[in-house]
């Protein structure tokens, strides 16, 4: 039996407004619990919440990003349910008239470009955040974040694999970048992500039960969850296990999903219009204004940057895939011609470096004027590209000027012939046995008097210089 | 009646409320009328009638994103039933 996976993924983002969306408290992150509360948004009774024009056009902006239709016609509802993280005992949120409906994100896949289609973005309020270590039998409630406004991006079952969603999610989260309206760092909670998947027969005469994964709070983990669960619904499915409609947990420290236990399973959220806010009508001159302010999207860079800098495929699609580290190179590209060459630093050595220390391109810790002069001294002669790597290390973890570091450090490459003819005899007179080597024929004790020749260089030989000298100074 | 003492239940549940059996009857009899009496409106023919969204004729009511500040935490807190490190403090609620 051929068997096909089905995920279908929705996307909380927390909207870059500096205010929250139905009253004025600060949506900044970090404050000190309980700061950034009015009495609206932790629901006292007979207040009015008013909407924030800015969380609007930020909504609308993102749905036109997703190439959906905006909706001329949009209201309000109460999601209801009881949790200690929502102050009024029901979230604002969208129900059937969403702002934006019937999008799309085109991804790369191993079988070349996918469509996945989007099926709406509908606005609402974050909830408070529950804090459950350390208090026993307690739990405390922080609302700062309660009514920050938020869209939900609810994508159609269409991606086959978690490879398609994770591809899916950096894509989203490079888009919400580029238009500006979230700054999409997980690690703060402004993206979250909840799953839905369940294997079904290719010729669709049998499917598993879907699962939901709830608050997946990093890409990482929320492929390694779809990872698990597309094992455990593919052979399901294949020993014809009975499966059940479930809201499953990721256990990161395990690697496994865990049933959530029962009872709040039934989920009955009672959706009516909300009474306390008026519907929004946005003019269609209004749309097409956002529409017309939208910036150079990441597939629209991606062609350019392989157009006007004659990179790769494969380097277009990794520059752009941030926002960041596509203005970085940009950057970059002001001040030096070659474009291959920033791209093969970017890609490489700071890339693997942020990666390593587990940040992001935003956080490259000096400027691009720093990278262009490391390249321009590995140009002309200053310094050999091996120590090009190491000036780099100290950049990148101090954040200085390659110049002082070359200067302070004595990095700067012997290409003086003499200099070099000097050490050189000296190798050769204190490596006898290796120079007999290379005269029998064994053309490899060349590589072993080069590198005792950069042991006493410290590294700095211009390496096509010794290996010029060496060799004739060996003939 | 249209609603059951048990369909009472299901609804103070997902309110968290506790009603003896007295309440529930009582509770079951007041929102049957109230559908009852919101049926008639299906007398009506509405066919050509938009869903009302809401009451008034009002739309497009926003603000624009300014911060304000927010309340005292004190202020804010002394309502609680319990606070600690400047929480409100539940009973524990983990899955
Ligand atoms: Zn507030």
């Amino acid at each position: 039996m051929e068997v096909q996976t089905l995920i279908g993924l929705e996307v909380h983002a927390e909207l870059a407004t500096k205010s929250k969306m139905f009253c004025s408290c600060s949506t900044e992150f970090g404050a000190e619990p309980n700061t950034h509360c009015c009495p609206i948004c932790t629901g006292m009774p007979g207040v009015l919440p008013m909407p924030n024009k800015k969380a609007i056009e930020y909504a609308v902006k993102a749905g036109l990003a997703l190439n959906c239709d905006i909706s001329e016609f949009s209201k309000m509802d109460r999601k209801n349910y009881y949790y200690p993280d929502l102050p009024k005992a029901y979230q604002i949120s969208q129900y059937d008239l969403p702002l934006c409906v019937g999008g799309y994100v085109d991804i790369e896949t191993e079988e070349g470009p996918k469509r996945i289609r989007i099926r709406r973005v509908h606005m609402e309020e974050d909830a408070g955040k529950l804090l459950h270590e350390g208090w026993g039998n307690n739990s405390l409630v922080d609302y700062n974040r309660a009514g920050v406004p938020l869209i939900e991006i609810v994508t159609e079952p269409d991606m086959n694999s978690p490879a398609e969603a994770g591809a899916f999610l950096d894509k989203l989260k490079a888009i919400l970048q580029y238009i500006e309206v979230s700054d999409c760092k997980m690690e703060e909670g402004s993206l979250r992500c909840d799953v839905n998947i369940n294997a079904r027969a290719s010729d669709k005469s049998m499917a598993t039960a879907i699962t939901e994964m709830k608050n997946l709070n990093s890409f990482k983990a929320a492929v390694k969850a779809m990872e698990y669960e597309e094992k455990r619904h593919r052979e399901a499915l294949l020993e014809g296990d009975p499966t059940v409609h479930e809201t499953r947990r990721w256990d990161d420290a395990r690697g496994v999903t865990v049933a959530m236990r029962g009872k709040e399973e039934a989920h009955d959220y009672r959706y009516f219009p909300e009474p306390d806010l008026v519907p929004i009508a946005l003019d269609k001159s209004y749309i097409e204004s956002i529409k017309e302010s939208l910036p150079e999207l990441p597939d629209q860079r991606y062609q350019r940057f392989i157009s006007q800098y004659g990179l790769p495929q494969y380097d277009a699609e990794i520059l752009t895939s941030s926002k960041y580290l596509a203005d970085y190179f940009e950057q970059c590209m002001t001040i030096y011609d070659n474009a291959k060459t920033v791209s093969n630093w970017l890609m490489g050595d700071v890339l693997r470096a942020l990666n390593e220390n587990g940040k992001d391109p935003s956080d490259i810790p000096f400027p691009p004027a720093y990278l262009v002069d490391l390249i321009k001294y590995v140009d002309d002669g200053t310094i050999s590209i091996s120590i090009a790597k190491k000036v780099f290390d100290e950049m990148f973890a101090n954040g200085t000027d390659p110049g002082a570091i070359i200067k302070e450090q004595g990095l700067v490459q012997i290409s003086d012939e003499g200099e070099l003819l000097e050490i050189i005899r000296q190798v050769i007179q204190e490596n006898a046995p290796s120079v007999a080597d290379y005269k029998a024929g064994k053309k490899k004790a060349l590589g072993y008097l080069v590198g005792q020749a950069m042991k006493l260089t410290k590294g700095k030989a211009n390496p096509q210089l010794l290996n010029k000298l060496l060799e004739r100074e060996l003939n | 009646m249209r609603i059951k003492p048990e369909e009472v239940d299901y609804i103070a549940a997902l309110s968290r409320l506790v009603l003896s059996e007295q309440e529930k009857n009582i509770y079951a009899r007041h929102l049957s009328e109230i559908l009852e009496h919101a049926e008639r409106l299906s007398e009506l023919d509405t066919d050509d009638v938009e869903p009302t969204a809401h009451v008034l004729s009002l739309k497009n009511i926003f603000r624009d994103d300014e911060v304000k500040p927010s309340l005292e935490r004190d202020i804010l807190l002394s309502n609680a039933p319990e606070v600690e490190n400047g929480c409100f403090k539940v009973p524990r609620i983990v899955e």
